[in-house]
């Protein structure tokens, strides 16, 4: 079952994750209240997101479908009938001192996505409504707590341990994360919380028959923190089994600041949760029509759209994987292309835009790069108003500023030289300043050409229409 | 008064709604030493009777209008203390209404005040209330039965016609037979939950009091509806009860218990059950003996699942966000001196077992297999109601019994409910009504009937109040 090329020191780390997704319906879990981020604290909070005496969860039908719909995405079984369970602590910001969760009876069961040709299977996927939100640092002396999230839906992944190191967890996540974002169920936003991670790792020898001693790894809230944290655990536990040490099954805290984890509870002091199937909500059936008409309105998936992408606009197979990895650059692509070249604008998008948003770690939608412009820049591409090199300082302008493209060439002079006219008198000017190398030329040295293709480029500040520069020079050289 | 006739005198414009508040206001202070309420809306009231006086014609014919009623403080009105009867909502005004005391209101009913009850509903005897017990209308040093012993004593005063009540394992049929009057406790997801404080959510079930079962049918119709906000509601056609109190369900078969003799019964309700017997056969209906020996280990399963259930819902009270908050230094301080100092000793000791029976390790041995006994004696109806219309029981095992009674065993009220929790375990509907008196004391017996069989329970017990006097008699 091991595979060598994942041991650490002789160690194979086995892995499992716990994802929590928020999903994206307009009211909560169980009561009519607004699912919203970012409001001021406490405004979208309804009785029964406040825990009042005698009032009662009604299940919200939206987040049912977009269940199913992660179901069906990872050819997973669908419930025929889900049971709600309370699971019981007391904490300020669970105003019921309950969460109703699924235990037993879940949406999903035995689903397995594909992480690069590797099966990782999915144990169960769950409906729970999310806590409130406790903070510490408003008020001097006091808590309080923010009950917008209280009751927000949360659809909560579990893998079984079939993973087997920090990066392929990091792909599996990357991969769940591509799939609520095509499904169009969640935002997937870390660093906002609407997906959370929580990892189980253990070590074991590649020959051992049993998994080793897990330790539960909590409040891990970017792609690299994952990889980080895993990291930092697989070390920790190879050092202790190495000095003749057990671990011990508890829960951990990631410190991304410090980068290591810390023990928060171990086992003996786990909290008991006294799950019971919850009683106000009755056995919830799904029938095979909702799931049918959940289907038959289900998303396109990256493969899917990646196939499209190729048919349609003529991608190559490396191409569109490139821009369905993640969903709102594959819809970027597709608003760009309505309009522009397909091919450049993949080109484009795969290149310089890419790099940019990797140089300034950010997300295409938080930069001020927009479809209709980014469209417009491969359009003044194409059609010769600039060139590609002018190309790559507009978009830089437009990374900055956000400015409109045509502003941009116009105001900055950006247009191309493509007047014959004009760029044959500065040729003429280069040539006769520069006649011992037009000599050198003429007697064979063919390399010389790049030269005047760069003189010309320099007198014109690089906006000479590349093409007919070369055609002018090469008449004029003969 | 009974309801009936002081709503046709309400219709005829011989009374006013007015008056009748006003009188109902009167009685409830003049038999204040019943400790039967927790809350009066004197001004309140009134307004609001004036209010259906001057638009009579919208009222006139509304199954409660002009009619005032007492509500159990167990249901939540809006802007209006609702505290279950413990220190821990002592000050609570909920800024919500329950769906049962809506329904109450557009039925055109006057709530004049909130009734005492045990704490969250929990005690058989009304001695649990952190305000103070009730006292029996029969008898001041008896209790008036509970966990709804305001709401029965209220009726049994003739303080108000009709009063609502909660019945978890016998909380409305219990206190209306130690109080001489008729109480339903109606299929669980008949009426709706919404708005009234949960004890244990998948036995609770609002249910009207009344002298009779005329009353009854008429406060249920108004009570009854489907409500979109409780989840466990049931989507219905509604029935008007009232109405079917005049049907003729024809001769029925009714179900008795076999070797009832031996259920620790005294022997007053005993005879008043024979007696009742006789009148039911003389009415046409022929008895089917049942045997029924699964029925003491239905107090083992609710006394597992009830706790169970309280322990859950109860967790919300913690002082952070409403109700009693106690000082403290730091936060878990301030759960264990908020629900030490909030919750009575029944409480706490029911959220004790709860918790206990949930905990890991002895979930099965408790919760899972109360949750058997609890299955079995559902299929164990279901196969009685193949044979019998109805099942005819004592509702209690005795009379009302003195105020802080000694006993060595601390299970002792538990098993006054005996045969009342069946129905609730089953979520069947069951109806107490007076069936005789002994020293001076009223007894009771119940119908248990099938699923939604309202019409039928509230139907036989009429044709029964007929033919027969004690749901007359007051004190």
């Amino acid at each position: 079952m091991a595979q060598n090329d994942t041991l650490v020191n002789g160690w194979q780390p086995v892995i499992g994750l716990e994802i929590h997704v928020q999903l994206q319906t307009n009211t909560k879990l169980f009561s009519p209240a607004k699912n919203q981020f970012g409001e001021e604290a406490n405004t979208l909070v309804d009785l029964i997101d406040m825990g009042l005496p005698g009032v009662l969860p009604v299940l919200n039908d939206g987040a049912v479908k977009q269940g199913i719909a992660f179901g069906l995405a990872t050819n997973a079984e669908i419930a025929k009938t889900m049971v709600f369970d309370r699971k019981n602590y007391f904490y300020p910001d669970l105003p019921k001192g309950y969460q109703i969760t699924q235990l037993h009876y879940p949406i999903v069961k035995n689903g397995v996505v594909d992480v690069e040709g590797k099966q990782v299977r999915i144990h169960q996927a769950h409906l729970e409504e999310d806590a409130g939100k406790s903070m510490h640092d408003v008020y001097d002396s006091e808590s309080v707590v923010d009950l917008n999230r209280s009751g927000v839906p949360l659809l909560e992944i579990v893998s079984e341990p079939d993973i087997r190191s920090a990066e392929e967890a990091v792909k599996y996540l990357k991969k769940i994360h591509q799939i609520i974002t095509y499904l169009d169920i969640s935002d997937g936003d870390m660093s906002q919380g609407s997906m959370r991670c929580d990892a189980n790792v253990s070590i074991m020898r590649p020959d051992d028959k049993e998994f080793g001693i897990r330790a539960e790894i909590k409040n891990i809230n970017s792609f690299r923190f994952v990889e980080k944290a895993i990291n930092f655990e697989i070390k920790r536990q190879i050092k202790v089994l190495e000095s003749g040490e057990k671990v011990e099954q508890e829960t951990r805290l990631y410190d991304s600041v410090k980068d290591e984890t810390r023990s928060m509870r171990t086992k003996e002091f786990a909290n008991d949760y006294r799950y019971f199937p919850c009683p106000d909500l009755v056995p919830h059936e799904i029938s095979e029509d909702l799931v049918k008409k959940v289907k038959d309105n289900l998303s396109e998936l990256p493969e899917e759209k990646q196939k499209r992408l190729m048919e349609t606009h003529n991608l190559n197979e490396y191409d569109a994987g490139v821009l369905c990895a993640d969903k709102s650059t594959a819809d970027f692509f597709e608003e760009v292309a309505k309009e522009a070249d397909a091919e450049l604008a993949a080109k484009w998008i795969i290149g310089d835009l890419n790099a940019l948003l990797n140089k300034n770690d950010i997300s295409l939608k938080e930069s001020k790069v927009n479809a209709v412009n980014f469209s417009k820049l491969i359009q003044n591409i194409s059609n010769n108003t600039i060139s590609g090199k002018i190309a790559k300082d507009v978009l830089d302008e437009v990374w900055q500023s956000g400015e409109d493209v045509a502003k941009i060439i116009e105001g900055q002079g950006m247009q191309q030289i493509s007047d014959e006219g004009e760029l044959e008198k500065i040729i003429d000017k280069i040539l006769a300043e520069n006649t011992s190398q037009v000599e050198a030329y003429k007697s064979g040295k063919d390399k010389l050409f790049g030269f005047f293709v760069g003189q010309v480029m320099k007198a014109t500040q690089g906006k000479a229409n590349p093409g007919l520069a070369n055609k002018l020079l090469k008449n004029k050289l003969g | 008064m009974n309801f009936q006739e002081t709503r046709n005198n309400f219709r005829k414009k011989q009374v006013s709604a007015k008056e009748l508040t006003e009188e109902s206001l009167k009685k409830a202070k003049e038999k204040s030493e019943l400790n039967a309420f927790i809350s009066h809306f004197e001004e309140y009231a009134l307004e609001r009777a004036s209010n259906i006086d001057a638009n009579f014609d919208e009222f006139k014919d509304k199954p409660l209008g002009g009619i005032p009623i007492a509500h159990k403080d167990i249901f939540c009105t809006d802007g209006k203390k609702t505290t279950c009867a413990s220190k821990m909502l002592e000050n609570f005004i909920p800024p919500y209404e329950s769906t049962v005391t809506k329904n109450c209101n557009d039925a055109g009913s006057i709530m004049i005040g909130k009734t005492n009850m045990d704490e969250f509903a929990m005690g058989s005897s009304n001695e649990t209330s952190f305000f103070g017990p009730v006292k029996n209308p029969w008898g001041q040093s008896l209790v008036p039965g509970g966990s709804s012993g305001g709401s029965a004593a209220c009726v049994a005063a003739d303080i108000t016609t009709i009063s609502t009540g909660t019945d978890t394992g016998g909380s409305i049929r219990q206190p209306a037979a130690l109080c001489g009057i008729t109480g339903l406790k109606p299929t669980y997801g008949l009426v709706s939950r919404w708005g009234m404080i949960a004890f244990c959510s998948s036995m609770d079930q609002a249910g009207p009091l009344a002298r009779d079962a005329f009353a009854c049918s008429a406060l249920l119709n108004a009570m009854a509806s489907y409500d979109e906000k409780d989840s466990t509601c049931s989507k219905r056609e509604s029935i008007d009860y009232e109405k079917g109190l005049n049907k003729d369900f024809g001769k029925l078969k009714i179900g008795i218990l076999k070797g009832i003799e031996n259920l620790g019964i005294s022997e007053e309700v005993l005879n008043a059950y024979e007696s009742s017997k006789k009148i039911l056969e003389q009415l046409g209906h022929s008895f089917v003996e049942l045997d029924f020996t699964e029925l003491s280990s239905g107090i083992c399963s609710y006394y597992v699942i009830a706790p169970a259930e309280c322990s859950s819902n109860l967790s919300r009270f913690d002082g952070v966000k409403y109700g009693h908050r106690s000082e403290a230094k730091n936060i878990s301080e301030l759960y264990l001196k908020t629900r030490a100092e909030g919750f009575g000793d029944e409480v706490q000791k029911r959220i004790l077992i709860g918790s206990y029976v949930l905990s890991a390790g002895f979930y099965d041995a408790y919760y899972r297999k109360a949750q058997k006994v609890r299955r079995m004696i559902k299929s164990k109806f279901d196969e009685f109601f193949k044979d019998v219309d109805l099942v005819f029981l004592p509702t209690t095992l005795d009379q009302a019994f003195e105020m802080n009674r000694e006993s060595t065993d601390p299970n002792r009220m538990y098993k006054e409910d005996l045969l009342t929790i069946p129905a609730n375990l089953a979520g069947l509907p069951a109806m107490s009504l007076p069936n005789g008196f002994s020293k001076n004391l009223p007894i009771g017996a119940q119908f248990v009937g099938n699923y939604f069989s309202e019409e039928l329970l509230l139907n036989t017990a009429h044709k029964m109040q007929e033919v027969t006097d004690w749901h007359k008699m007051t004190p």
